[in-house]
């Protein structure tokens, strides 16, 4: 019991990191634009968000700082796609390689150095509920940010005035502009927050799970939040089950490695590559089956007011 | 609106156009394919923007940035595709882009609201239903209560009766009436001239992006407004030859076909075809007719049920046994599935002939002087107009494009012809060679389907007619001359006539 406990806490831990960026991208792709940097865009925030933390001491700038870095970056991404209509594949490959390239560049001073980072601050009463609140309530602040993220997020697309634009510029951008509302605008927008949030993620890489900053510390975890998208249907409470899943076989990982177990361990370490290879086998039979299953229909089209579609 | 110019690609779509309208007119936009019609409501509604020219709204000079000045100014169109979310449901689709309403949305207020409007104008809805579940009808009535909605004063509707049934555009007149006796100004387009002829106040004509002229109703007649509208007298009309028709070329045998996602759309349709024979099937666009087609030329194979060719059992085949069996196939989407819109002249011809020996070398390399050679005598003789055969084909006219596709897909004298929507925004000239050439290879031996949501052109080439509804035949007529439109309409909505049974497989199988 205790070690399902644990490795449930562990799951809800590392897979925050995750949830972040595809809450991100969930947001951005509900706007009809494809962001395929979130690794480089994680990385650049675990770095600023590292930097920041280093030089000031401060998490909460450390937090702001990241989010600003991973949003202007995401406005080049949506300059060249949203205005310039530019291809978001390749726009969104660049952004990886280059920030992968440059938090290695600009954060070699900072190898080896630790901080204080964020600790844990488990929640008065629900930390005391046997089993949920050692495994939901017993974490650092931001994981109880990403709770509130996914249900307001739900809430929000859903149930608001501005999460009807948002949904509906992902679907049909034409239509949004017939009605008066600027598609162009609005895919600026979630373009930038999203890449925000992305960066988040991994500045919770940096601040709360190593403390430290490490070269291509997120290890791939932007590539599993691209193929989380996908699992989650575009919908945030999936993607919380998604990234928990993703973080618990992490976790699961990790213990078998220090149980000593005979299985090689690049096998165990690609264990949730294979579960990103499984879980997007899994959609894409499931596919097909109804509307709702799909993408939105706008996804990587970029709009153009008198271009013929 | 004064001197309005707009342009695409160098073609000027707008040329130097005035028009107006005044609350409580019905003024009809006249034009063929092409005129210019949607483009210069397009400019209305903001979403173009003109090169030159002024829009007064009540004298005041307006510039209309976006869509939101014109609707601001209180303008609102329905486009020709009615620009709604598909996913989403019908009260969403209302809602959206109405600033008044609080952050939160107040889901009931708004169902309220449109229940209210649709009683008022008998535009009946189901708030609740995503649109993409409704028929085209259907969403044409979410379309024109979404612009009641925001209490547009001037409404404009582009080609509304271009997807209903005579029945349902007569339901559509008299709720644009009702708009009209409230004091909207409307701006009613189309290019057929019956219907113009009964709804217009005034009509204004428009030729090749310009201005022909402005009647008054009293004035206008049939012949007149034709003159306009084509710049000659024209008597187009195709005959059709009696043929007697020859040995079944293609047999269809309560075929069953899902759509894309994944819902039943063809459920059990039966018929037979045979040579030197057009069939129509009509119906409103949507009732299966594109899964149907798909069906029969391999695209999409049906969960149940059987295709014979010449006798053989293609029911599981590939589009290439298809086309082995000369079964051509002229699909709706021009630019999509019948042409690649990218390649040039050659290539397009090539495509359904480069795996034959006779256009290779050693069987593997492309012959492409046999190509162009072939491509060459095909556009002379279906005369294409083309600057080179290296020219990629999006950069044609429709009328161009289609010619091209029937030069292709007729070139190997096809036993089977499936042609949906083939004269889709043509222009009159397009549409009647197009129709000719039709006629003239039934009169060669092929056995042609027709689908098609035109009555007119079913009732034009059709020597038989099968009614489409809900992805079932509801009737078939034997007799086209003899058929109104008001019975094909009454059958294309769903309802089965006494006079027009739907004779079983059975008999079929007697002759
Ligand atoms: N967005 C566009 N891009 C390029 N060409 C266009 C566009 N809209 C219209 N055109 C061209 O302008 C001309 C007029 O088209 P349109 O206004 O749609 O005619 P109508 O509505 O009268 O059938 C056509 O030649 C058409 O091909
Ligand atoms: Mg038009």
């Amino acid at each position: 019991m205790e070690v399902l406990i644990s490795i449930l806490a562990a799951a809800v831990r590392s897979g925050t990191p995750i949830l972040y960026a595809t809450l991100g991208e969930i947001l951005t792709e509900r706007a009809g634009v494809l962001n395929l940097g979130l690794e480089g865009l994680m990385l650049m925030g675990a770095l600023s968000g590292f930097w920041v933390a280093y030089s000031t001491s401060s998490v909460t700038f450390a937090l702001v700082a990241a989010f600003l870095v991973g949003a202007a970056i995401a406005l080049i991404h949506a300059f060249l796609c949203v205005h310039l209509g530019a291809n978001q594949v390749v726009s969104g490959l660049a952004i990886t390689m280059c920030g992968t390239g440059a938090s290695s560049l600009l954060g070699r001073g900072l190898v080896g150095e630790t901080i204080k980072g964020i600790g844990v601050l488990p929640i008065p009463v629900l930390s005391k509920i046997p089993i949920i609140g050692p495994v939901l309530f017993n974490h650092d602040p931001l994981v109880y940010l990403s709770y509130v993220l996914v249900i307001g997020m739900s809430w929000f697309l859903y149930s608001t005035k501005a999460g009807l634009n948002l949904r509906a510029v992902g679907e049909a951008p034409g239509a949004v502009d017939a009605v008066g509302l600027d598609p162009v605008k609005l895919r600026y927008l979630y373009t930038v927050i999203g890449g925000g949030l992305a960066a988040i993620g991994g500045a919770y890489l940096s601040l709360v799970y190593t403390k430290m900053w490490g070269e291509h510390m997120t290890a791939g975890r932007g590539w599993i939040a691209v193929a989380l998208v996908i699992f989650a249907i575009w919908h945030p409470a999936r993607a919380a089950l998604g990234a928990y899943l993703f973080g618990g076989v992490g976790a699961l990982q990790l213990r078998m490695q220090a149980a000593g177990t005979s299985i090689p361990a690049p096998l165990l370490l690609m264990l949730p590559y294979l579960l990103t290879i499984l879980v997007l086998l899994g959609i894409s039979i499931k596919k097909g089956k109804g509307i709702l299953l799909g993408a939105p229909s706008a996804l990587g089209v970029p709009y153009q007011r008198e271009e013929r579609t | 609106m004064k001197g309005i110019t707009k342009s695409f690609y160098g073609i000027r779509a707008n040329d130097e156009v005035n028009f107006e309208v005044r609350p409580g007119e019905i003024h009809t936009l006249l034009g063929e394919n092409g005129a210019g019609k949607s483009t210069l409501m397009n400019i209305l509604c903001g979403l173009y923007t003109p090169e030159r020219g002024t829009i007064k709204i009540n004298g005041e000079k307006c510039f209309f940035k976006s869509p939101k000045d014109a609707i601001n100014a209180g303008i609102g169109m329905l486009h020709q595709h009615f620009m709604l979310v598909p996913v989403m449901t019908v009260w969403e689709n209302v809602a959206l882009g109405d600033k008044e309403l609080p952050q939160v949305l107040p889901k009931n207020k708004v169902i309220e609201q449109i229940k209210e409007l649709s009683d008022v104008y008998g535009l009946s809805v189901n708030p609740l239903a995503p649109v993409w579940q409704l028929s085209v009808g259907e969403q044409q009535r979410v379309a024109i209560v979404k612009l009641l909605y925001r209490r547009a004063k001037v409404l404009i509707l582009d080609e509304p009766t271009a997807v209903l049934t005579p029945q349902e555009a007569r339901h559509l007149f008299r709720v644009i009436k009702k708009m009209a006796e409230e004091g909207h100004g409307i701006v009613f387009i189309s290019h057929k001239l019956d219907e113009v002829l009964e709804i217009s106040d005034r009509i204004t004509v428009l030729r090749k992006g310009r201005n022909v002229g402005t009647v008054a109703k009293e004035e206008a007649s049939k012949e007149k407004l034709a003159e306009m509208m084509i710049g000659k007298r024209v008597a187009f009309a195709i005959d059709k030859p009696i043929q007697n028709p020859g040995k079944e070329v293609l047999n269809v045998k309560n075929i069953k076909v899902l759509g894309d996602r994944g819902r039943l759309k063809v459920n059990g349709i039966s018929f037979s075809l045979r040579q030197r024979e057009i069939l129509g099937i009509a119906g409103v666009s949507g009732n299966g007719q594109e899964e149907l087609a798909e069906a029969l030329t391999g695209l999409r194979k049906p969960i149940s049920g059987k295709v014979f060719v010449d006798g053989d059992d293609v029911t599981t085949g590939n589009p290439r046994d298809f086309m082995k069996r000369r079964v051509s196939y002229i699909p709706a989407d021009r630019k999509g599935t019948g042409l690649i819109a990218n390649m040039n002249l050659r290539e397009n011809i090539a495509l359904r002939k480069y795996w034959k020996s006779e256009y290779t070398r050693f069987g593997f390399f492309i012959n492409w002087e046999r190509i162009a050679g072939h491509t060459g005598k095909l556009v002379e003789r279906f005369s294409v107009a083309n600057p080179s055969l290296s020219y990629p084909v999006r950069l044609l006219s429709g009328g161009n494009m289609q010619k091209l596709m029937l030069a292709r897909e007729l070139s190997d004298n096809p036993r089977v012809i499936v042609a949906v929507q083939p004269t889709w925004g043509l222009d009159i000239g397009a549409t009647h060679y197009v129709r000719e050439v039709l006629v003239s290879q039934k009169e060669k031996g092929s056995g042609i389907l027709l689908i098609t949501d035109d009555l007119e052109e079913i009732l034009a080439l059709s020597d038989r007619i099968a009614v489409i509804h809900g992805g079932e035949i509801v009737g078939i007529v034997d007799n086209p001359d003899k058929v109104t439109e008001e019975e094909l309409g009454l059958m294309m909505a769903g309802t089965k006539l006494e006079k027009y049974p739907v004779y079983d497989l059975k008999e079929d199988e007697l002759e």
